[in-house]
């Protein structure tokens, strides 16, 4: 029944994805991080189509681009790039998808290689806070680093901010993080309802 | 039945990964059903026909009775969608105008586009170059917050979108005129003047608003003929402790080498590195628990190269009230330990560096002094001491205590708010400075009970009044967007018997009849190589043409 539902709301993603298939070239290249390749990642679901089969290659290999953050991972042994955990998106609707990451991608590219509607405005630069998620377990929650002073200062500016909230675009995927789940903020109010309000460490 | 044959062709193809060859196929599938879909508009078929496309799906359709009410939601969400995108009649799309194309107009019209299947979106804007205050506004060395760039041109690049810059509302176009040509007109044309402090000597020369000053180093055609004169003193007051605020202390204190690889207007760049400021002081009428601006860009300014910052400590005492506010605001919270920690790590008068910062709380302005050596020119600010009086749970005022001081500079930036401007025919609320709205609908006035404007909204800062970040708008423009579907889905926007609106066309052919060029998006974009390659010689990002000869010249090249 899950699959029904969610094939039938994709029903409607994938029309509107393909109304949209030229490449963009990207504008206001600063003298900052040279990341053309990941912009498909980023580009709003009806446009998104064409450029992630072009580029799905190129991603995996540099997922870490995104980081700050140096990543606990314990797997750099070359069997990484195999090596994937679940992760749950609840999206503003209430809806829940399940994907698998690879270990060492961000979330914001595994949300957007997934269609999951998670915004980056400034693409993993840590300069804007659109792809603010809420980890829904304390337990995942505190298996993650502690934000730095850059991300904390994005997080103030956070819509919907809560005790668990990090930045998408920080939060790299790792083995201990199997089984995460993250909402995405509008979805706060759905599971505050519920009456599950996590707290931190 | 036709029509539900294909719709669970679709269905099934979209199933498969996106990533599958079979992609190819629902696009081509995908004409065809809306083909076909074209004998059926009315919304009866349509439903049948949706309901046909749940029940046809072999297997899954036994466990509908079991569907919780998460899962009818989604359904159905799903039929909304799908009867929104079907249900306007494909040779009468809906015709939606969005005036600015700042990030209020650029979200608005992302959401409009992925929400509404048959919306044609039209983005017009004053100036030939899109983006609004990320391009004239957002800081030259905060180039990672401009990325957001490339999302908003994939937005003007979509097939359904089209950018029209060049056209200013008001005067190329009016509102009644945009209104008969549209069926949704949404304005975000956003704050292009100032909160004015009316105080004695406001007009005197070297006193200038942070906005002017802003556009001037940003590049804004409008901005280049400010020159202000950054040779004649070597000490500015900046009035207010915003955001905006920090990032025009930051220009005038920032080693010009590290700007000089910015995309920072070229005039100005030249000014600065010429520029005689050494002193600059930031102030507040209220105390450091109040300051406006966020950490990060505190954070940035406390860490400027060279440079002494001074703060008195005894500013730094919290009464219960402020103790109070801090608790329950996190960016006041942090702001005030960044300051906190600027006192006790920058030890008074260092006097190492050649340039200073002063933070100085407490102080409302109160006149202008004129110079005696030069009449007609700023030569200080007087102010008066505040204290703070508690209004409401949270909120604590200014109130001038009696006492004065001056503080003596050649210029004066005013940072204390930019302010909608009004067009002809528009309600606005002059105190508040924004366009009185119901979640984006506009309001015929501000009284009770609200009478709306039919097919009018807002969005952005016109809507909200001058604060908040790009991400700001997002939220606000989605707020818009569902208030325009809710509209659409109560019939009140496209009525059957009305006649289709000529949207672009007609817009196309009234501004061609009064000699407006326009610029398109392939236009701007020749603006946008030509900047580039201008700023490649110079190790720059881009040099921005700045001014409008040079602009209206790269497009006709
Ligand atoms: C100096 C400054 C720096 C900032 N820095 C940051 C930052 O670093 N990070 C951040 O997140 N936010 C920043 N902000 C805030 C952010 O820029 C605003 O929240 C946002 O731009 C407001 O969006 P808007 O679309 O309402 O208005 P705007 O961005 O101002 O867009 C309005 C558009 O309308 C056009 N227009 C005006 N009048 C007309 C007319 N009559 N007809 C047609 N078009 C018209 C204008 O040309 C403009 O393109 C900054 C703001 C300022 C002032
Ligand atoms: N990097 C960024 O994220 C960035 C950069 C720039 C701008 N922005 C955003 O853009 C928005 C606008 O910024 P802004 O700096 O123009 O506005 P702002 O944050 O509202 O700050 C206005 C400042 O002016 C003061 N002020 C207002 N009226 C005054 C008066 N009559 N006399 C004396 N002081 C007065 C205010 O003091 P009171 O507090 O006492 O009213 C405040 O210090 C903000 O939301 C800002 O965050 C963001
Ligand atoms: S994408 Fe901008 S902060 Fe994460």
């Amino acid at each position: 029944m899950n699959m029904l539902n969610s094939r039938l709301a994709r029903v409607g993603a994938s029309i509107a994805k393909h109304l949209y298939t030229r490449n963009y070239t990207s504008v206001y290249r600063g003298g900052y991080i040279p990341r053309a390749k990941y912009h498909h990642f980023l580009q709003p679901s009806f446009q998104r189509h064409s450029s992630t089969e072009l580029y799905k290659g190129a991603m995996i290999e540099k997922r870490n681009f995104l980081s700050t953050t140096t990543t606990n991972n314990s797997t750099e042994d070359g069997s990484e790039k195999e090596e994937t955990i679940s992760v749950t998106f609840v999206d503003k609707d209430g809806e829940e998808k399940h994907i698998k990451v690879p270990v060492g991608m961000s979330m914001l590219e595994a949300a957007h290689e997934n269609d999951i509607e998670l915004e980056g405005a400034c693409e993993g630069s840590l300069a804007c806070s659109t792809c603010h998620v809420i980890v829904m377990d304390v337990e995942h929650y505190n298996k993650l680093e502690d934000p730095t002073d850059e991300e904390n200062d994005m997080l103030d500016l956070a819509f919907g901010l809560s005790e668990t909230s990090r930045l998408g675009c920080q939060v790299i995927a790792k083995p201990e993080l199997d089984g995460i789940r993250l909402a995405i903020p509008a979805a706060t109010r759905n599971f505050a309802v519920d009456g599950y309000v996590p707290k931190p460490h | 039945m036709l029509c539900c044959t294909s719709w669970e062709y679709i269905y099934s193809s979209s199933t498969t990964p996106h990533n599958s060859p079979q992609n190819a196929f629902v696009k081509g599938n995908y004409k065809k059903a809306k083909a076909l879909h074209g004998r059926h508009q009315s919304k009866s078929n349509l439903r049948s026909c949706e309901q046909s496309l749940i029940v046809h799906i072999p297997g899954e359709a036994l466990h509908l009775q079991r569907a919780n009410k998460m899962q009818k939601l989604a359904i159905f969400r799903a039929r909304l969608w799908l009867y929104r995108s079907f249900s306007s009649l494909s040779s009468n799309p809906l015709r939606v105008c969005v005036v600015g194309s700042g990030p209020a107009g650029f979200y608005t019209a992302e959401k409009m586009l992925k929400a509404h299947q048959q919306a044609q979106v039209d983005i017009i804007d004053r100036l030939p170059t899109p983006f609004g205050l990320v391009s004239s506004g957002v800081a030259p060395d905060h180039p990672e917050t401009k990325i957001v760039i490339n999302q908003f041109s994939r937005v003007a690049q979509h097939e359904r979108c089209s950018f029209l810059g060049n056209v200013t509302l008001g005067s190329s176009i009016s509102l009644s005129e945009l209104r008969e040509l549209y069926h949704v007109v949404v304005l975000a044309y956003g704050a292009e003047s100032d909160r004015s402090l009316g105080i004695p000597g406001e007009n005197l020369k070297g006193i200038h608003s942070a906005r002017e000053f802003v556009w001037w180093y940003n590049g804004h055609p409008d901005g280049q003929n400010l020159d202000p004169d950054l040779k004649n003193t070597d000490t500015a007051v900046i009035l207010g402790q915003g955001n905006v605020a920090l990032d025009v202390a930051r220009i005038l204190l920032r080693p010009t080498a590290e700007l000089a690889t910015t995309d920072i207007a070229s005039h100005a760049l030249a000014a600065l590195e010429e520029s005689s400021i050494r002193v600059v002081y930031l102030v507040g009428r209220r105390g450091p628990a109040q300051a406006a601006c966020t950490a990060k860009e505190l954070r940035e300014v406390l860490g400027i190269r060279n440079l002494d910052i001074s703060i008195q400590e005894s500013d730094l005492l919290l009464t219960p009230a402020d103790e109070e506010e801090l608790k329950s605001n996190r960016i006041h919270r942090r702001v005030y330990e960044l300051l906190s920690k600027a006192v006790t790590s920058n030890p008074k008068d260092a006097g190492l560096n050649k340039r200073k910062l002063h933070f100085v709380f407490f102080r409302k302005p109160v006149s202008f002094l004129d110079s005696k050596d030069r009449p007609g020119h700023v030569s200080g600010v007087h102010f008066e001491k505040t204290v703070l009086e508690v209004v409401g749970p949270g909120k604590q005022i200014a109130i001038g205590a009696g006492e004065f001081e001056d503080i003596k500079c050649g210029m004066v930036l005013k940072s204390i708010g930019y302010k909608s401007v009004p067009v002809d025919g528009l309600p606005f609320d002059h105190q508040k400075g924004i366009v009185p709205n119901d979640r984006g609908r506009v309001l015929c006035d501000t009284s009770e009970p609200s009478v709306v404007e039919k097919g009018l909204y807002v969005c952005g800062w016109l809507k909200r009044g001058p604060s908040g970040i790009i991400a700001t708008n997002l939220h606000c423009a989605e707020e818009t967007v569902s208030s325009i579907l809710e509209d659409l889905d109560q019939g009140e926007l496209i009525s059957s018997s009305a006649l289709p609106k000529p949207g672009k066309d007609g817009l196309l052919q009234l501004l061609h009849d009064r000699n407006v060029r326009i610029v398109s998006f392939s236009d701007w974009e020749k603006i946008d190589s030509e900047e580039k390659r201008l700023g490649s010689s110079k190790n720059k990002p881009r040099e921005k043409l700045a001014t409008w000869e040079k602009l209206h010249k790269a497009i006709s090249e």
